[in-house]
């Protein structure tokens, strides 16, 4: 068995590459391995730091199996004459594998033929032919060249290279440099080079050089010093996507702490978790009622602080940045969200649709007609226009200019500074949510009608511009501004239509266009936020799909009840009666006929048609109250007279106007039954599985 | 303590001992020193070059009237330009640092990702910001293109920003604060060119007037550009002021930072005036390479 260690040198690699560059380094090796042969049994790993990527294999087999191959010649027939004396045919074949005439055999198939053994190949060969290779095809988001024009791509310049197989190097070219067995410390706190032997004494002298090669170990390190350094009774602000990036930004990571001035707390605490989390990278400290302190966490790519010297740098830097903010926000201050609703004339929403002010006229007038749509008493409905005309006013402000990342928010704060009052700030301060697939919608009705008139006009301005999105190209994020529309209406419950929505954004000709895309998006909601099994998804969406919220109801019920034996076989009737009506429909048999009661035939068909009237008239009232589960048990209740129905009656018999009247009977029950979903659709479940 | 002018002569004479050319300032408004020809038109083409030099860099819409400390219209840059980048060109970097008394076993050194572009030069590169205790001290650039032309041979740019490492030498909080020398502080020297500027910049800059001087810029170095296109014979080629072209071209993006300090850019005229800035930039960067290996395939 063999064990391989490569390690890639680099320059710093972005901290937010490196998890990806691990796991895409270590799928390439082992695809690499099953390609050479060389796959059995080996134990591969790859850590990395910024400016080091290491991969160690394991129990690598020393070399490729021996394989055998067997060529085919001519036949034995032509291969040798009557006497058993080899023909030109034979002579040719031996001659071209380069083996006397006599070492060929006969088949099975009667055909002359050669076993040849071949020799695996040592798997140093092997990987030195392909490591290079390897390393340059992980993939990165952006990639640079560093030698000249045309020359090898990588993230960073890689400036050293160790590949060492059982502690001899393994020779090979890594885009100009040439593998060795030296690697480097850290930049300041280690040296190097340093001569390796294998994987042990390589961990040996990286640890000896201030570099930990382990990124679970630099974050431990991280959060047991912080803990170790914070004052009693407070605690870091949790963020596990700043700590995978000082993971990634270090190789011996330090906790720091450092302290502000307690005045800063009067800034919003939006602003100043900007500011500490994503421009300085510093953790949050919070005390024991989770409130914000004058704290925080630095974490240095050194040794420590012991004269206290890289604390104050930090300090004065977040000094500045805070000192900054509170400049904005008095600044600001100056004109209201108000007096800068004609700034926005200025500030272009996308070139054909105009400014913002352009788009803030669009989003009141989406708002307006949502109003009326959703039924919203005068008070709700003027807090949304409210929200609605100063919403995007704090892309004029020099604090969003600075914290882009904080448009909306720093509207809602500015609102409550200058008096709005809360429904109106907090509506302007969510109407950007929800933001991803599982972030919250706005907290009040207002900030829902707020958020669904920005992301509507926007989507009916975009499509009707015919800047429709594919799965590929999606530079406006009209798709989530589109699932952000269905989370709005369905997880808050807002009983408006597809149509309605459609018609308030205004898409012009390409209505249908924003009507499908929307439908496609409650689809999705349904079976990823929703958890509903595909049929049952497609089951409530035949019945009606108008109604986002309703078709949430319906399918809530629908996954309550499906799995009751008595709608397993309904569904199966079901499927019976959509066949008998469809051959019927080929077979043109089918016409607009009412219900003749009279031709019902007594006994099961008329008990049928009789437990029918009854049971759609509760359904009927169900319905009403939205009790979708009541009604799909109503439905339940007609199993034993279906399949009564079914054993006694033949729907196309000869009589062709009880034939008629038949189908009619059928094709009237499909769709009394049918309001809440297509039963058809549901598939059996055989296996008897849970599902939704 | 160093002061301010004692960093800038240490970096030099570092920089000198490696190799480079120490030029001083380019006589155009610019508002980086990666606008200068000694980068924008040394980057080009296959010939090696090392250089540094301080570039004051003009940033309208930067100025704060000299009221806040840490922004200024005017900031020092100190530019060097490493041509092909050498192996060792971060540890080159590092040592500077130490040239300046900054030991970096005892601060937080990180180099985190950050990408340069220039719409308007047609330029970008990859790299990183140099943090230092967490102040952005250094921006660090692998240029991979300029005015729109893949690189023959990569450069490292290294961009010192002066004030900023001045301030953090010093442990001043304000850039204002700095000692320039033993004598004057920063606010002595430039205090004056803040407050008259920012004024000018957001207050008194005649818009008509420098739209027109823009137009008439942009105009003296298309009228250039078509004209070299025309020359054919090879002495008039190789004395072409295509360097008066390129100043032309940087008017023309000074002019319009100023424009839109003065708030006389719409959003939407942006992305137009960028263009034409770039168009230029491309124009000449176009024909400078083609005049460069002109020059070369005469010399062999």
């Amino acid at each position: 068995m063999s064990d391989l260690l490569l390690e890639v040198g680099t320059e710093e690699i972005p901290a937010r590459m490196i998890s990806g560059a691990r796991r895409d380094l270590k799928r390439r090796f082992i695809d690499c391995l099953r390609d050479l042969g060389l796959e059995g049994g080996a134990r591969v790993s790859v850590e990395a730091t910024p400016r080091r990527l290491a991969l160690f294999a394991d129990g690598l087999p020393r070399k490729q199996e021996d394989r055998v191959v067997t060529l085919r010649g001519p036949s034995r027939k032509v291969g040798f004459d009557a006497d058993g004396n080899p023909t030109r045919a034979a002579l040719g074949f031996a001659r071209k594998a380069g083996v006397p005439v006599g070492e060929l055999e006969s088949g099975a198939d009667g055909r002359l033929m050669l076993r040849r053994r071949i020799a695996g190949r040592g798997t140093g060969g092997l990987l030195a032919e392909r490591l290079a290779q390897v390393v340059l095809a992980v993939r990165f988001p952006r990639s640079m060249y560093w030698e000249g024009k045309g020359s090898p791509r990588f993230i960073r310049p890689i400036r050293w290279v160790v590949a060492l197989l059982d502690g001899e190097v393994l020779p090979f070219e890594l885009a100009g440099v040439v593998s060795g067995h030296s690697t480097w410390g850290h930049r300041r706190l280690g040296s190097g080079p340093l001569a390796v032997s294998g994987a042990e004494s390589y961990r040996r002298a990286l640890g000896d050089n201030a570099v930990i090669l382990s990124s679970e170990e630099r974050s431990r390190k991280i959060l047991c010093e912080a803990e170790a350094i914070l004052p009693a009774g407070c605690r870091l602000r949790k963020n596990s996507r700043l700590l995978e990036t000082l993971v990634n930004e270090t190789e011996f990571p330090t906790a720091i702490l450092g302290s502000f001035d307690p005045g800063y707390l009067s800034l919003p605490e939006e602003v100043l978790e900007t500011v500490m989390l994503v421009h300085q990278k510093y953790f949050a400290v919070e005390d024991g009622s989770g409130a914000m302190t004058n704290r925080f966490v630095a974490v240095a790519n050194s040794g420590g602080d012991a004269t206290g010297e890289i604390q104050r740098g930090h300090e004065r830097v977040l000094r500045a940045r805070f000192n900054d903010a509170r400049f904005f926000w008095d600044f600001d201050q100056r004109s209201t969200l108000l007096e800068r609703v004609e700034d926005l004339k200025a500030v272009t929403f996308q070139a054909a649709l105009g400014s913002y002010w352009d788009k803030t006229e669009s989003n009141l007038e989406a708002a307006r007609a949502l109003a009326i749509a959703l039924g919203l008493n005068t008070e709700v409905a003027e807090r949304a226009q409210r929200a609605v005309r100063l919403a995007k006013c704090d892309l004029t402000t020099e604090m969003v200019g600075e914290f882009p990342e904080l448009q909306g928010k720093i509207g809602g704060l500015y609102a409550t500074a200058q008096g709005e009052g809360g429904h109106v700030a907090h509506a302007i301060y969510d109407h950007y949510l929800p933001l991803g697939a599982a972030g919250p919608v706005p907290r009040s009705t207002a900030g829902c009608v707020a958020s669904l008139a920005d992301k509507l006009s926007t989507l009916g301005g975009m499509f009707g511009l015919g800047l429709i999105p594919t799965s590929s190209k999606d530079p406006l994020a009209l798709r989530r501004a589109a699932f952000g529309v269905i989370r709005i209406v369905v997880e808050s419950a807002m009983p408006v239509s597809l149509n309605r929505l459609v018609e308030i954004s205004r898409a012009g000709k390409h209505e249908t266009h924003l009507h499908s895309y929307l439908l496609e998006r409650l689809r999705h909601w349904l079976q990823t936020r929703g958890g509903f099994s595909a049929d049952v998804v497609q089951a409530v969406l035949a019945a009606s799909d108008a109604v986002p919220v309703d078709v949430l109801s319906r399918a809530r019920a629908l996954a309550a009840v499906r799995t009751t034996p008595d709608f397993e076989s309904l569904a199966v009737s079901f499927k019976r009666i959509r066949n008998i009506l469809e051959h019927a429909e080929v077979a043109g048999s089918i016409g607009a006929h009412e219900l003749d009661t009279d031709l019902l035939e007594q006994g099961a068909e008329a008990e049928l048609h009789a437990a029918l009237q009854s049971v759609a008239i509760r359904i009927a009232e169900h319905n009403a109250r939205q009790d979708y589960e009541a009604s799909l048990r109503e439905i339940a209740v007609l199993r034993p007279a279906l399949d009564r129905y079914f054993d006694d009656v033949l729907v196309m018999t000869d009589d062709e106007a009880v034939r008629r009247n038949r189908l009619a009977f059928l094709a009237g029950l499909l769709v009394k039954l049918s309001t809440i979903a297509d039963f058809a659709i549901i598939a059996p479940d055989p296996a008897g599985k849970k599902r939704r | 303590m160093l002061t301010f002018q004692d960093i800038v002569m240490r970096l030099k004479v570092y920089w000198a001992r490696q190799g480079c050319i120490v030029q001083e300032p380019f006589d155009c408004e610019v508002g980086a020193g990666t606008m200068c020809p000694e980068t924008f038109l040394r980057v080009l083409g296959p010939d090696p070059y090392r250089v540094a030099y301080v570039q004051p860099s003009r940033r309208p819409a930067d100025g704060r009237y000299g009221e806040n400390p840490n922004r200024l219209y005017k900031h020092m840059q100190l530019q060097v330009i490493l041509k092909p980048a050498p192996e060792d060109v971060v540890e080159l970097y590092l040592k500077s640092l130490e040239e300046i008394g900054i030991d970096l076993s005892r601060h937080d050194c990180k180099l985190e990702e950050d990408n340069w572009e220039s719409p308007t030069l047609g330029a970008w590169g990859v790299g990183w910001q140099v943090m230092l205790d967490g102040l952005e001290i250094t921006q660090f650039t692998y240029f991979q293109q300029c005015g729109g032309l893949d690189l023959d041979v990569v450069p490292a740019e290294l961009t010192y920003g002066l004030e900023r490492l001045a301030a953090f030498i010093q442990n001043v909080d304000s850039i204002y604060e700095i000692r320039w020398n033993d004598r004057w502080t920063y606010a002595d020297v430039r205090l004056a060119d803040e407050e008259q500027y920012s004024t000018y910049n957001f207050e008194e800059a005649d818009v008509e007037f420098v739209w027109k001087e823009f137009d008439l810029h942009e105009a003296e170095c298309r009228r250039l550009l078509g004209r070299y296109g025309d020359s054919s014979d090879p002495v008039d080629r190789r004395r072409f002021p295509l360097l008066a072209a390129f100043d032309q071209t940087l008017k023309c993006s000074h002019l319009f930072n100023t424009l839109q300090a003065r708030g006389a850019i719409s959003v939407t005229e942006r992305a137009q005036v960028i263009q034409r800035v770039r168009n230029l930039a491309v124009g000449v960067a176009t024909a400078w390479v083609h005049q460069q290996r002109a020059a070369r395939d005469e010399a062999a």
